[in-house]
């Protein structure tokens, strides 16, 4: 076991993999190539279109031990992941990893093919019952939480081989041309899925929508699937909005957006070319709004709006506060729409969105992001995969990704939820590391980074109500009083990877 | 003070409690609650706290709280023994 620069424990091998603990945001370099993928031949009158699951997963070859991928547009309405797995089970393969962008609820339906061997391990984050089961220990399925710009790296450099990527496509054609913005499924960007047909080693195109050749346009281009595969239903699009993706009417998270708001003005942020980004939650959206009107005032026309987008950021792009979106995923079915509709609404590979070990990825043109957290601590370092229970409960997504590169990183969370301090002395797990967050806003204050003297100095012009970070800490728990730690064993559940592949924290088994 | 009759007061918001009382010949508390990991040592300091305050020596209390701060603790707590009972001997604050 050794400390990484975080003081976090980090066994020196797990599962088999030698790890490598996190240093820095910045400096650790690639000194490899990108992985590589088999060559094919495809002759005239090759046919790719086959008549089931079953054909495919047995024409690619699936074995005992591979690892096997899909993409979350459709989030927690996806149907095709638990229609793969249970073939592959009925097949009588076993071992099976799994490596897609990211695992919803809906896959609990997952559980009956862990406990009999069918899937054995997740070289991805899980939203839900699934990471709830196995931190308690009641379920055995090592996970490595990856945030999207760290799974598209550890695909282009070789760290996670998928073997069969099967990528849901909302529109396809019998030679594999698709995209995701025709059809009764259609998700919009099918951002993560364009490193899974780069990078896979076979790629399966599965469609409930078949459409003659060419399908147009075309996301994802025919040279790059093996196979194409129709089934009767992808899922459910209408489950893309897992959350709420309304302006928050709480007064407290009415407060802090219009704080985070005033910081951005402060930081001297919001002119021409402004770019910006910020999850669908209801407070982020409410910064957003904030933001609008801030540029409707100056008059100031931003450069692109990025992430995941919302029906919010669609509007600001028709209203022209925005030149374009840069979108790797749609956050609900506004967005799904315009995706198909707006030429400046641009659909981007989570390789382009994310990935540190490129020639630029779209986060580090951002001057700002908006993120979330369960729990913040002292140190500016934040939690967003585990809950106060220790229960691994959520994937990173792009929040590290974002706090790297963006300009200026913002938290906007409320100090307190119910009893429970949200400041705390050391988070539970550290998704993010403090020295990527600038700014951390609560309705009780707002607590800007050591790192950043001047941007305290911005803020305390502006008169915002800055405040030391321990000060606030004492204030919230002065309210709630302290929390009892929750205990952990030794086992660790999973590894919470950063962005470059080190490892930042692991998450240890629940003591009953 | 004693319970002399069955009474409740709270909501079940969150950041909110509901204390249900009834008359015991014991002294029993109950808590459930969304933070009992992290507080349940801190709510019960409360709850008994204020049956002290209010001179309560038996009955049944349940608490099914859903995140509440003190103050929310004190004033449900407060107000469901008050409908429970008669008379109030205190109504002293809890320091």
């Amino acid at each position: 076991m050794v400390k990484n620069s975080l003081g976090r424990d980090i066994p020196e091998t797990w599962c088999g993999r030698a790890l490598e603990p996190y240093e820095d945001p910045f400096s650790r370099l690639p000194d490899l190539d990108r992985a590589p993928r088999r060559l094919k031949r495809h002759n005239p009158g090759d046919k790719k279109l086959l008549g089931s699951l079953r054909e495919a997963i047995e024409a690619v070859g699936l074995k005992d031990g591979m690892t096997i991928a899909t993409h979350h547009h459709l989030r927690n309405g996806d149907a095709l992941l638990n229609q793969v797995v249970s073939e592959i089970d009925a097949m009588g393969i076993r071992d099976i990893g799994i490596a897609s962008s990211s695992i919803h609820p809906v896959h609990a339906a997952l559980i009956p093919f862990i406990k009999k061997g069918t899937i054995t391990r997740f070289e991805c984050g899980v939203n839900g019952l699934i990471a709830e089961l196995v931190s308690k220990g009641q379920l055995k399925c090592p996970i490595t939480v990856r945030s999207h710009g760290g799974r598209a790296r550890s695909l282009v450099d070789g760290e996670v081989r998928v073997d069969v990527a099967f990528i849901a496509a909302p529109c396809c054609d019998p030679l594999g041309n698709m995209n995701g913005t025709e059809g009764p499924s259609a998700c919009g960007s099918l951002g993560y899925a364009f490193t899974d047909a780069e990078y896979a080693h076979a790629v399966v195109a599965v469609t409930d929508n078949l459409v003659p050749y060419p399908a147009m346009p075309t996301s994802i281009p025919q040279h790059l699937v093996d196979f194409v595969v129709q089934v009767e239903t992808l899922g459910d699009p209408s489950k893309i909005v897992s959350t709420t993706t309304r302006i928050t009417r709480d007064p407290a998270g009415l407060q802090i957006a219009r704080y985070a708001a005033d910081v951005i003005d402060a930081a001297g942020l919001i002119k021409d070319g402004f770019s910006f980004q910020t999850g669908a939650g209801g407070t982020s959206l409410a910064v957003a709004d904030n933001i609008k009107q801030k540029m409707a005032e100056k008059g100031v026309k931003g450069s692109f709006g990025c992430g995941g987008i919302t029906g919010y950021f669609v509007e600001m792009l028709e209203q022209g506060f925005f030149r374009s979106l840069l979108d790797v995923q749609c956050f609900d079915l506004a967005a799904v729409a315009s995706i198909g509709r707006n030429t400046a609404h641009q659909e981007i590979s989570a390789n382009l969105y994310a990935n540190p070990f490129n020639r630029g990825a779209v986060v580090n043109q951002l001057d700002c992001v908006i993120l979330g957290a369960t729990e913040v601590d002292v140190d500016f370092n934040v939690n967003v995969n585990t809950e106060s229970t220790g229960y691994l409960l959520h994937n990173t997504g792009g929040h590290c990704d974002t706090a790297a590169g963006a300009k200026l990183s913002v938290i906007v969370a409320p100090a307190l939820r119910g009893r429970l301090p949200i400041v705390r002395e050391r988070v539970t797990t550290v998704t993010t590391p403090g020295d990527t967050i600038d700014v951390i806003v609560t309705e009780r204050g707002i607590a800007v980074n050591p790192r950043r003297p001047g941007l305290a100095e911005q803020l305390r012009a502006a008169r915002l109500p800055v405040v030391d970070i321990h000060a606030l800490h004492a204030e919230v728990c002065g309210i709630t009083g302290t929390p009892r730690d929750v205990e952990f064993e030794d086992e660790i559940v999973a590894l919470i990877e950063y962005r470059d592949g080190t490892i930042i924290d692991t998450v240890r088994r629940v003591a009953r | 003070m004693d319970i002399t009759r069955k009474a409740s007061a709270g909501t079940v918001q969150s950041s909110d409690l509901m204390v249900f009382v009834e008359p015991a010949s014991t002294l029993e508390v109950d808590i459930e609650s969304t933070v009992k990991q992290q507080f349940e040592g801190l709510i019960r300091e409360r709850v008994m706290a204020n049956l002290a305050r209010l001179g309560v020596s038996h009955g049944r209390l349940r608490i099914s709280d859903r995140g509440a701060l003190d103050y929310a603790i004190d004033a449900r707590i407060e107000t469901a023994l008050r409908r429970a009972a008669v008379k109030m001997e205190t109504s002293e604050v809890v320091p």
